[in-house]
Formats: C-alpha cells, sequence, structure tokens
C-alpha cells in the first residue's frame, strides 16, 4: 500500500530550481534511499515532503490525502517526520526537553522518552545536559530519538551520518536497522553508497532536481548508481560533462 | 540619609519598569520584534481599565477584565500585523509597530482627549498610605505591591518557559522556528502566545502607572523609553528586566535628588540620569561585543 505519494514536484529556492518534477511512491514499512551529489535537491525534496519548503508545483500525498497546502507542524501530526541535515537541535534546551518537546504532537505510540533511552543508551547519563554541550554522535542520536518521540509512520532522514566518526555512524545505522525491523517507513538520503544500498530495498538516484535512477536496491550494481550519480550515460549522450 | 531614600525609592520603582519591560524582552527574545508599539499598548491597558473604572468597577477587579481582553489582542496583533511583517523582513515591524503606536495615541486622544487621568480615586488610601522606616526613609505601600508583582511576574514567566510543555515549545521556536515546526510545534500558535503574554504584562504596568501616577493618551512614547533602557541595561534576558528596571529606577531618583541639591542642571534629572546610565552601559556593551569579535578583551589588550 502506497503510504507517501510525490507527484510532479517542483520546489526552487528563488531563482534556482532546485527539484524538477519529481514523483516517488514510498510503501508501507518500505525503505527508500535517496542518493546523488551535493546540490542535486535531496535535501530540498525532503524538506518538501515534511512541509517546511513550499513546492511550486505538484502534489505530496499521504494516505491518498493531499497535504501540499498543510504546514510543517500538521504533518508531524499525520505521521511525517523529518531529522533535518546537521542535526537541528535546540542547543539551549536539555536533551530530555528536546525529546519531550516532539513528544507534544500528541501522537501515541511505542515510542517514549525512555524507549529512546533504550535505543541509545548513551543518551540516558546525558538527560540533563543542554544539547549544545553534546558531542556530534550524541547530538545524531538525540535527534533522530527526537523525531521518533513523534511516534512518525514515515521518518525522512537527511545524511544522518555527515560530520560523524565512524564508530558513531556504526551506532545510528545499528538503530536504523532496528527500526527497519519494526516496520518504520523510511526515506533516506545518503552520500556513502555502501551503506544506502546495504540497507535500503530500494534505492533512487537525484541529479540536478531529477530522478535519473530508480529500482531494487538488491537489483541494482554500484556501477550503475556511480553513472547516475555523477550523470556519465548522459553526459556521454550530450557530448560533454553537465 | 537622602541618598539612602532615594536609592531605595529607586528599586522600587525598578518593580515598575521590570514589569513594563518584560513584554518587551519577551516578544524581542521569542520573535526578534522590538515592538515601538509597547508604551502606548501599556496606555491602552491603562485607559481601558478606566472605562471600568469609572463605571464603578474597583480597578483591581479591572484587572480580571483587562489582561484577558488585552490578551485576546495581541494574539490578533500576531495574527493580523507582525506575522505579515515579519515575512517582509526584520526592518518592517518596526515600522507597523511604529504605525500602531500612532494609531494608539491618537484613537485614544479623539476618544478620551488630552486630559491628565490616574487610578488615584479608586485606590483609595493606597495612593499615599507607607510605612515609616526611619525619620527619612519612608516606603509606600503601592511601590511595594508593584515590585512584589514584578517578581511575581518574572517568577512566574519563568516557571512557564522553564517547566511547561508551551514554555518549552515557545524556547524552542524562539532559538530555531523551523526546526520547532519539524517537531510539530505549531510556531504561528506560540508566537501569538507570546504577544499576547506581551500585551497582558504591558497593560498591568500601564494600570500599575494610573495607579502611581497620571497618564495622558500620549504617555505611551516616554514608557517606551523606559522600558527599552531596561531591557537594554539589564542585558535583554527576562530577569535582566529587573535588574535593568532596578538600574534605571536608581539612577533617575538619584538623579533627581542631585538636581534637587543642586548638582545638576534640571535637564540632568529624573530620565535624563536614567538615558545617560542606559547610554553608558550600551556603549559599554558595544565597545565589550567589539573587543569579543577581535578575540577578547585580554588579546587585544594583550596585543596594544
Amino acid at each position: 500500500m502506497t503510504l507517501l505519494a510525490v507527484e510532479g514536484v517542483d520546489a526552487r529556492h528563488g531563482l534556482l530550481q532546485a527539484v524538477r518534477g519529481v514523483s516517488l511512491e514510498l510503501a508501507e514499512g518500505e525503505t527508500l534511499a535517496l542518493v546523488g551529489a551535493n546540490g542535486a535537491g535531496k535535501t530540498t525534496l525532503l524538506r518538501t515532503i515534511a512541509g517546511a519548503h513550499r513546492p511550486s508545483a505538484g502534489r505530496v500525498l499521504f494516505e491518498g490525502r493531499d497535504i501540499t497546502s498543510s504546514p510543517a507542524h500538521k504533518r508531524v501530526r499525520a505521521g511525517i517526520t523529518l531529522v533535518p541535515e546537521g542535526r537541528r537541535l535546540f542547543t539551549n534546551l536539555t536533551v530530555e526537553e528536546n525529546l519531550g518537546l516532539a513528544a507534544r504532537a500528541g501522537r501515541g505510540g511505542p515510542w517514549t522518552v525512555e524507549a529512546v533511552f533504550e535505543t541509545f543508551p548513551m543518551l540516558e547519563p546525558l538527560r540533563r545536559r543542554r544539547a549544545g554541550r553534546l558531542s556530534g554522535g550524541e547530538q545524531q542520536a538525540t535527534a533522530i530519538g527526537r523525531a521518533l518521540m513523534t511516534n512518525p509512520r514515515v521518518l525522512l532522514l537527511d545524511e544522518v551520518s555527515l560530520g560523524l566518526a565512524p564508530v558513531a555512524v556504526e551506532g545510528v545505522y545499528a538503530s536504523l536497522r532496528s527500526l527497519i525491523e519494526r516496520g518504520t517507513t523510511i526515506l533516506l538520503v545518503e552520500q556513502d553508497l555502501g551503506r544506502a544500498l546495504s540497507v535500503a530495498d530500494r534505492v533512487a538516484c537525484m541529479l540536478e532536481g531529477r530522478i535519473v535512477l530508480e529500482g531494487a536496491a538488491a537489483e541494482m550494481t554500484r556501477e550503475q548508481v556511480v553513472e547516475a550519480y555523477f550523470g556519465l550515460s548522459r553526459g556521454r549522450r550530450n557530448g560533454g560533462p553537465a | 540619609m537622602n541618598w539612602l531614600d532615594q536609592v531605595i525609592q529607586g528599586i522600587l520603582l525598578g518593580g515598575y519598569y521590570a514589569i513594563l519591560a518584560s513584554g518587551l524582552a519577551l516578544l524581542f527574545g521569542v520573535m526578534r520584534v522590538i515592538n515601538l508599539a509597547h508604551g502606548d499598548l501599556a496606555i491602552l491597558g491603562a485607559f481601558l481599565a478606566l472605562v471600568l473604572t469609572d463605571h464603578g468597577v474597583d480597578v483591581w477587579v479591572s484587572l480580571a477584565v483587562v489582561l484577558p481582553v488585552m490578551a485576546a489582542g495581541g494574539g490578533l496583533l500576531y495574527l493580523g500585523v507582525l506575522e505579515r511583517s515579519l515575512r517582509s523582513g526584520v526592518l518592517v515591524p518596526l515600522l507597523s509597530t511604529f504605525g500602531l503606536a500612532i494609531v494608539i495615541e491618537n484613537l485614544l486622544f479623539e476618544k478620551f482627549g488630552a486630559d491628565q487621568r490616574s487610578f488615584f480615586s479608586s485606590i483609595g488610601t493606597l495612593a499615599y498610605s507607607s510605612w515609616q522606616v526611619t525619620s527619612q526613609i519612608t516606603i509606600g505601600k503601592l511601590d511595594v505591591i508593584i515590585l512584589c508583582t514584578a517578581i511575581g511576574v518574572l517568577g512566574g514567566l519563568q516557571i512557564f518557559l522553564s517547566r511547561t510543555s508551551l514554555g518549552r515549545a515557545m524556547r524552542a521556536t524562539a532559538e530555531d522556528p523551523d526546526t520547532a515546526e519539524l517537531v510539530g510545534v505549531n510556531s504561528r500558535a506560540v508566537y501569538a502566545m507570546a504577544t499576547a503574554l506581551a500585551l497582558a504584562t504591558a497593560a498591568l504596568a500601564g494600570v500599575f502607572l494610573g495607579m502611581r501616577q497620571t497618564f495622558d493618551p500620549y504617555a505611551g512614547q516616554a514608557q517606551l523609553i523606559f522600558a527599552f533602557e531596561a531591557v537594554v541595561i539589564g542585558g535583554m534576558t527576562l530577569w535582566g528586566t529587573l535588574v535593568g528596571g532596578i538600574v534605571l529606577g536608581i539612577a533617575q531618583t538619584v538623579g533627581n535628588q542631585m538636581v534637587a541639591e543642586g548638582w545638576l542642571k534640571d535637564v540632568w534629572g529624573g530620565a535624563g540620569a536614567g538615558h545617560v546610565v542606559f547610554l553608558v552601559v550600551l556603549a559599554g556593551r558595544l565597545i565589550y561585543g567589539a573587543l569579543e569579535e577581535r578575540g577578547g578583551v585580554r588579546t587585544v589588550l594583550g596585543r596594544a
């Protein structure tokens, strides 16, 4: 069953068109990895789905309902939550306050402050510490935990491993796998191709605002993705790099 | 002994300034809006209370009507004026609240005329009753009530911001409204709520002003300046408004005393001394800020 659908979405930053006619479907319980070079439009697409960015054309559907004009906080209440790039914690609030804030969305479910601490045990002793004074890995765990506190049906993750030590990335991905096993629907933006292919059911590759390749992760070779990632095949066809 | 009395009177006066400034600091802290209509909104609150007391309502009881009405007006002010202004950049709220200030002043003038008003007749003996501490020092009961109310208002705001779910949402929205939305906070509702709180505290200050002294439709501009000075002296924080208010209050009362003793010319008295302290603190903050940008006081001095 399609939980989330994006239909012909255009999104702009002023004169720059970041997303061009993107259509995408996400089934319940599925994990889709969105890959692509910097500036390909991945973050803008995610922010458009989350309601933080208004599309200039197209529709976003959740459970078949058109939510294109609904503000971000209402989408959170409906069950769409974004873990933004760069974590974006409230640095003046404690870890516990950051988590508690997200619980205000009022969606009941398995995720409570205690459940988050079970998933990210390193956060428990830091619960009263200001989020601004955490390490990068601790901040990322808090950001994911904060998103989980809204008990999302679709979790959008934007470059959760960016700027983290390898061991912290390992920890984040271990917890992602447990989320996937619980049946959470995930749309993941990831720079690391290997990780994206290993964790996702499907992969979509963006180039200059368009989806240029999409398919089951298991059937896709690394070379295919790399080619789409850098626009090599298209570049050859057009007789030069884009 | 006279000087000590003036310092005590200044501290008490600081309570009034703290209430007046708390709303201004709240709006700046949460929304980065400098509400130039803040003083006039305080006077508007005072006139609302005046309408009720003219109909025989006790002035304290009138607060039960005036504060909710002003709070509701605050919500509408955000949704109707400030939200649109904020969308157009940081300068537009300055212009729109400045315009609002002029509109309020002139509407009040049209409705109530230029007469000086007060609540002296409504509060009976409280207007002048006091405790005689020594032969030189008397403490007005009303002043003590206002100072205690100020501590109550600031303490209440502090508990609201740190202990309640809505208060935490307000702090989060103040820090990063975009991300607050992404964790389910309705930032419009939070901003409307902050404006409502600011206007309620402004109205409370306006009614206290009318108990302490007289007011007229154009009294708001001076109150805005005092509130602004208290906020800047106090460092733009909630409890800072009490510190700033007290410093401003002491500067004004001691300034008056200096005029009375013939140390200063009359232009320096009262408000004038307060302005000087404000300017000195502001200059100090600017210089300190510039030094910090160049690597801190020690580095700069070490280099010299």
